[in-house]
């Protein structure tokens, strides 16, 4: 079980037990009540898309953007196939929150999906499932038959003359699919390359036809949203930030895991219940929204809530709620290292700035790192990272940008003296300490 | 090229898709002939690509996009180890390196016996359960420290 | 029309036009390199980036649509700053050896970094290196560093070829551009990538470091092959032809050529170029002087005339040549008492002769094709027969709507999105126009005169006619088989008829540069007085004058034609090229100009009349062969032959400044005879191999490396394999009249059941019968 903690949880509420997961759990749970209501009283499309604006549910995949404005987008009127899009391709390092929702309460997400294509009017729906947890994959699809078997998704659902077919599509190594017209290419059966906006994917979507997506634990949100009023899902949270979010807590703490807290929780709460820093060790960063947000050093995010206003005013993101914690025992050169080299190797390929400026960037990080930095490489990093942002076709080039911005800002001497001395400021064995590998040695 | 029962599967994949569309179906496709055949020899890309309609280019692209393809012949069990930050802070590289030298072979290489090859992973989103290491790539084990690397090892066959 | 700015300037653009199309309107220049205005817009480059008001980044110019008001800055701060980024980035693994790269001087990545690239590079590590691929004869992947990823060269696959060969696999900055595993590039249309690429990562392989670009003149010319008069660039150094581009022209081949045009120049410098006069002495052909060569001509058709009649004189051109060269044969011919005249070798059926009411073409201009909603092609290898042509209705086919139907012998893949591909034996056309024809009565209630009794309906003419409904532009369109099987009349009238009833277009696509020329030449015999080019070998005469054209490989039956020549008195071939066979019947070989070396005139399957001027001077003691059949007339004491220049020829057919020719018309008026198969045996279906269609490609080095030229094999349905006995990959005697032929025997189910398909135009099969006749096959 890897939900390991919670406060006020909605998402996560009973899901103790193997089998969790099952239809009857679900069920039991007051599952499929929002959608079999929706079906029953006929409730206008129009009117779901508005509760969910008004609870100010945002985006859970990384932008955060309000999904109740997203699906307002979809030219309803138009008598064309329109699609639902799960994106559970969560390959972001630090993010592990969409792996359990889908393993321990696929459901949701089901009802989600089949009460978002009712209110966007769409018909066809696919989960795309990072290809790294085949086992969750399989898992889903025999959710998805569990669904079918029970008239809840399909044909005339529930007796109501709404259809809508749900399938899912693996990924199969790429973290870029999580990219959302990577995705969409992704499912159309080509390289996940993504595409040029606009046109956004409301208007040209999959096969070109207007398409919502929005990420599993915004689908997931929805159910809980209706089940217990808009009104009621702003207040879980705060304002401008409605509900409670899944955090994912990796990295140097005692127990690394996922915890679904109201937004707005302080990260002091939150790493309490993740037990706290490793071996009582010093904190000494945190990267709070997944790797491409920029990192913060401890006294900035300890004065943080977890939101999507006080991250952003802190000068980071929330993005996906992975919260990275790293210890005194980090040599945050090599942490930049490895991120860069991972943004580098995940770049599709496709514009220039990022197929050429990631691979630059891992060059210098990577020089600095094995004792070959030059002098005015802080300078060339920081232009580097200038000719990318904003240049690229998607977001990974921002991505694989504002790291490097914000380990050379917050944590400029550790990088200049590793230039200088050609050596870590953080001696090879207090590093070695701090991932309790090796707990004979250490 | 391949067995009944692949395509038996792959026609599953196709039907997930509107009339028209088969090419959606390739990564399931690509992903079904490689546990067939434990990789993807170019004969293979061109017979999903045909089967699927595709120009052999066009699978080619595919197979060459996604990590999890072998576009080489691996060993019988393939082991990914994610090394990417959240795992490396909690081990991830020291269990790479624990198996580096265990098994006496870098990233990309396999053991002289045929039986292991070892490669170097990204984010599985699996970060709380570091060190996470993917078996032949649908298996994963989490939480690989030391003891759990050597039984993982005496058990594979 | 939106109203925006640029740089400060009013445009008026059309709404939905891209920032890049609103600067090029307006004359203003965004750097690009992905940005290709035939192409699908790609936005990876990122070069275009430019300021747009309220906008806090840089935008794609290529990519942003422009909106009312908007206000563009091309070279802003921030525009350059982000162009001059994206420079840097092009640059950092890019080779930086200009002088020795073989783009260099007309590389676009040069030209911009002169403007927008930094002094010293900043990125000091290792470049990338990309290993060289293998992809045939044409193009040269040898220098892959050099790439830029800008991915036009699999666009235009996808897009205007029809098929991705290209792809970009793998992915970040190891991603490369390669075809699949060990593959050649086989589009008939490749060479255009060699273009399309900005820098010099493709290159061609025949013209790779043979000169730098600033060395060369730049000579227009129009393509001599095809029908299409496609635009040509020819680029000179030293009095040789050293490359052939595309000239842009809109109306035409747009910026487009096919190989064929691009590299058969490749023959224009061949070691098997005819240099010299030659004339039969003792039985063998020996190199004299010019004077020498035409008085022996004049000679021996004086006394052959004189001891047999004019009738004894026939003479074959080819389509190939030029208006002039075409009016100057005739009147040579018509002037020593013979009618025997004709440009149309590969012609079996002539009986629309003397019913045309004028002269037969496309049916419509080129450009307008574009406009079409239903397209019906009869009897054509289209991309083989057609390459641009076929582009255009690939293009055509893509809109939503548009209906292209393609009525063929054989199930050649034209890579069009076809409504209705209906493939049958050559024999069958005529039936299943007719079948269309039916239907479309039926359907339409319209009424024809035509006995359509007997004729059955396939669900596929069904289709076709149906989309021959609708009140859109529409148009038939008949192909190389459809003027080559013995049945060409019947089809015209059918055609003809069909497209009064549907209110189409209809007309001919041409096999060659002056399909319709020749006709404005009068190089075709008067009807009931001469004999056409059929006639002139089924009843041998006694001297014969082949201009351009090897009987060989361009005749409809190269062994009756052979036969005739070998018995004649008198063979004089006007030739480009030496070549085995004519060794074997010619008397005279008269080396004369290829298109590149003389001035003339083409008029193209539109009727479009394109003039050129040569580009270089004739090889060796080559001449134009207007001077040549100028000279002659003048040996021959024949009246009208004092022309001073190939215009004067000109101005006597046309008037001064013609662009397009008067007096098209595709009218006959030939009865439609009761329709019904006879079959006796198996009918032969030749396609004339793209590399093998007349004497210049089949000498192009190049272009014979090419798996489109390799050898030909004799094509059946398995069926039809199965009631032979034989078994696919046996080799198999292919028997046609007293000639046979060994072949591997392959099995394609595309093939019509009646029918064996053997390619002509080739040594292999030179000694067989009618392309389209009856044909034997046996275990060799
Ligand atoms: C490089 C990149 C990777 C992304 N990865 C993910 C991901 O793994 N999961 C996800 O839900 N969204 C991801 N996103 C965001 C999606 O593009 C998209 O915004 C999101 O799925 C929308 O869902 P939401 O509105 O529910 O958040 C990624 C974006 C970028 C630029
Ligand atoms: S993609 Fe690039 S090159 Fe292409 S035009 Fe646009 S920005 Fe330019
Ligand atoms: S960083 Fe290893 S699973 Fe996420």
């Amino acid at each position: 079980m890897a939900i390991l903690g919670s406060i006020n949880p909605l998402l996560t509420v009973g899901l103790d037990g193997d089998n969790a997961w099952r239809l009857a759990d679900y069920v039991k749970r007051g599952g499929y009540t929002a959608l079999r209501g929706i079906l029953a009283e006929k409730v206008p499309p129009g009117v779901v898309v508005d509760k969910v604006k008004k609870s100010v549910l945002r985006g859970r995949g990384g932008a955060g953007f309000p999904t109740g404005l997203k699906w307002s987008f979809m030219p309803n009127y138009l008598p064309v196939e329109k699609y639902v899009v799960c994106n559970s391709d969560e390959g972001e390092p630090g993010t592990f929150k969409d792996r359990d929702i889908l393993r321990f309460n696929p459901h949701a997400v089901i009802e989600g999906m089949v009460i978002a294509g009712y209110a966007v009017g769409a018909s066809r729906g696919y989960n795309y499932i990072h290809g790294e947890i085949w086992e969750v994959y399989k898992r889903f699809e025999e959710a998805l038959d569990e669904a079918r078997a029970a008239g809840l998704i399909g044909k005339d659902i529930q007796g109501s003359g709404f259809d809508f077919e749900l399938f899912a599509h693996h990924g199969y190594g790429a973290y870029i699919c999580g990219e959302e017209s990577a995705l969409l290419n992704s499912i159309e059966g080509k390289k996940g390359q993504p595409r040029f906006k606009p046109p956004f994917p409301a208007s040209f979507g999959l096969y070109g036809k207007p398409t919502t997506i929005n990420n599993t634990e915004t689908f997931a949100s929805v159910p809980f949203v209706l089940n217990i009023g808009p009104e009621a899902y702003l207040e879980a949270g705060k304002p401008n930030n409605g509900g409670t979010k899944l955090f994912s807590v990796s990295g140097h703490v005692n127990r690394p895991g996922n915890y679904e807290v109201p937004l707005g929780t302080p990260f002091s709460t939150l790493l309490e219940m993740a037990g706290g820093v490793r071996g009582g060790r010093q904190l000494k960063a945190c990267i709070p929204g997944g790797s491409s947000a920029p990192v913060l050093p401890a006294q900035v995010v300890m004065d943080c809530t977890m939101d999507y206003d006080s991250i952003s005013k802190a000068g980071s993101m929330l993005g996906s709620g992975a919260v990275i914690v790293m210890d005194e025992t980090t040599c945050m050169v090599k942490a930049l290292e490895r991120l860069s080299y991972f943004y580098y190797e995940e770049s599709c390929g496709q514009c220039t700035p990022c197929r050429e400026g990631t691979n630059w960037l891992y060059q210098i990080i990577h020089r600095i790192e094995h004792g070959l930095g030059r002098p005015d490489d802080l300078d060339l990093l920081r232009s580097v990272t200038t000719n990318i942002m904003g240049r690229t076709i998607c977001a990974l080039g921002d991505a694989a940008s504002m790291p490097v911005q914000s380990f050379i800002k917050h944590f400029q001497d550790e990088f200049a003296y590793h230039i200088e001395h050609k050596k870590c400021l953080v001696p090879p064995e207090i590093q070695r300490a701090g991932s309790g590998f090796f707990k004979a040695t250490f | 090229m391949l067995s009944t029962e692949s395509l038996q599967k792959i026609d599953r994949e196709i039907a997930k898709y509107p009339p028209g569309q088969r090419q959606s179906a390739v990564m399931a496709a690509l992903a079904i002939a490689q546990e067939e055949l434990g990789w993807l020899p170019s004969e293979a890309i061109e017979f999903v690509g045909n089967y699927l309609e595709m120009t052999p280019i066009a699978a080619y692209e595919v197979a060459n996009f996604y990590n999890m393809y072998n576009l080489k012949p691996v060993g019988k069990h393939k082991l990914t180890v994610c090394t990417n930050l959240p795992c490396m802070l909690s081990g991830g590289v020291d269990a790479a390196e624990y198996l580096k030298s265990k098994l006496g072979i870098e990233f990309n290489e396999t053991t002289p016996d045929g039986k292991f090859t070892l490669k170097e992973g990204e984010c599985m989103g699996a970060c709380g359960d570091a060190p996470v290491m993917l078996v032949d790539n649908h298996r994963m084990c989490c939480c690989m420290q030391p003891e759990q690397i050597d039984k993982l090892l005496s058990e594979l066959e | 029309m939106l109203d925006i700015e640029i740089d400060g300037k009013q445009v008026q653009v059309p709404a939905g036009s891209t920032i890049m199309e609103a600067a090029q309107a307006s004359g203003t220049y965004i750097p690009h390199f992905c940005y290709h205005k035939k192409l699908s817009i790609a936005a990876n480059c990122r070069m275009c980036m430019v300021q747009v008001e309220k906008a806090p980044k840089p935008l794609p110019a290529c990519a942003t649509p422009v909106t009312n008001g908007m206000k563009v800055f091309t070279h802003s701060e921030l525009a350059i700053k982000a162009q001059k980024g994206v420079m840097e980035f092009l640059l950092i693994n890019h080779p930086l050896d200009c002088p020795i790269c073989d783009q260099g001087g007309e590389c676009q990545l040069q030209d911009l970094s002169v403007g927008y690239g930094g002094g010293s590079s900043r990125y000091g590590e290792a470049k990338r290196v990309v290993f060289q691929k293998h992809v045939g004869p044409l193009i040269s992947m040898q220098e892959m560093s050099r790439c830029i990823h800008c991915t036009r060269c699999v666009r235009f696959g996808q897009e205007i070829a029809g098929v991705m060969e290209l792809g970009m696999a793998g992915r970040n900055m190891h991603s490369e551009i390669q075809t699949f595993v060990g593959r050649t590039i086989d589009s008939e249309l490749s060479g255009n990538m060699i273009d399309l690429c900005p820098v010099g990562a493709l290159t061609s392989k025949p013209f790779r470091y043979s000169a730098r670009s600033w060395e060369l003149s730049r000579r227009k010319s129009v393509s001599p092959h095809d029908s299409f008069g496609t635009n040509l660039t020819v680029q000179v150094k030293n009095n040789r032809v050293m490359r052939v581009l595309p000239r842009e022209n809109e109306e035409i081949n747009e910026c487009w050529i096919s190989d064929k045009d691009r590299f058969s120049y490749e023959a224009l410098n061949s070691s098997n170029r005819l240099l010299k006069p030659m004339v039969r002495v003792d039985g063998a052909l020996r190199e004299v002087e010019w004077n020498v060569a035409l008085d022996y001509v004049a000679h021996g058709l004086r006394d052959i005339v004189k001891n047999h009649g004019g009738d004894s004189i026939a003479a074959l051109a080819s389509p190939r040549s030029t208006l002039e060269e075409l009016f100057l044969l005739q009147k040579l011919v018509r002037g020593s008492g013979s009618d025997n005249i004709d440009f149309r070798p590969r012609r079996r059926d002539y009986s629309s002769d003397g019913k045309l009411a004028g002269i037969p073409w496309l049916g419509m201009r080129i450009a307008d094709i574009r406009n079409l909603e239903s397209v019906l092609v009869v009897g054509s290898f289209l991309r083989k027969d057609h390459p641009l042509f076929s582009q255009r209705l690939r293009q055509l086919a893509k809109v939503p709507g548009n209906k292209i139907s393609l009525l063929s012998v054989a199930g050649d893949d034209p890579l069009i999105n076809l409504h209705q591909h209906v493939s049958v034996a050559p024999g069958e056309l005529p039936l299943s126009i007719a079948a269309v024809l039916k239907a479309f009565v039926q359907i339409s209630g319209l009424t024809t005169s035509v006995d359509l009794s007997d004729v059955e309906v396939s669900e596929g003419c069904r289709a076709i006619a149906e989309s021959f409904l609708g009140s859109g532009p529409k148009a038939i369109f008949l192909g190389n088989v459809s003027e080559q099987v013995s049945c060409a009349g019947q089809l015209h009238a059918l055609a003809q008829e069909l497209a009064r009833l549907s209110d189409a277009s209809f007309g001919f696509i041409g096999e060659a540069s002056n399909s319709v020329g020749g006709y404005l030449a009068k190089a075709v015999p008067d009807r009931g007085k001469g004999h056409n080019a059929y006639e002139m070998f089924a009843q041998p005469r006694k001297a014969y004058i082949l201009m351009g054209i090897e009987p060989e490989f361009d005749c409809i039956d190269p062994q009756m034609a052979v036969g005739a020549l070998k018995k004649a008195e008198l063979v004089v071939a006007l030739s480009t090229f030496k070549s085995n066979e004519a060794d074997m019947y010619a008397d005279v070989l008269l080396p004369v100009a290829p298109f590149t070396e003389t001035s003339g005139t083409y008029v193209s399957a539109e009727g479009r009349v394109q003039s050129v001027s040569g580009v270089c001077h004739p090889a060796g003691e080559c001449r134009p062969g207007w001077k040549v059949l100028r000279v002659l007339g003048n040996l021959l004491d024949l009246p009208g032959f004092d022309y001073e220049s190939s215009e004067q020829v000109k101005n006597e057919l046309l008037p001064e400044g013609s662009v397009f020719l008067e007096g098209l018309s595709n009218d006959v008026a030939l009865d439609i005879v009761p329709l019904s198969v006879s079959r006796q045996g198996l009918e032969r279906i030749a396609d004339v191999p793209i590399y093998f269609a007349d004497a210049l490609v089949r000498n192009a080095e190049s272009l014979q490396k090419t798996r489109d030229a390799s050898a030909p094999v004799a094509r059946l349905n398995p069926a039809t394999l199965k009631d032979l006995g034989l078994a696919a990959n046996d080799p198999v005697r292919i028997i046609q009249g007293e000639g046979s032929v060994v072949l591997n025997a392959v099995a394609d189910d595309t093939v019509p059941r009646s029918s064996v398909r053997v390619a002509a135009a080739h040594a292999s099969t030179a000694a067989l019968g009618e392309m389209f006749g009856t044909i034997s096959v046996e275990r060799a």
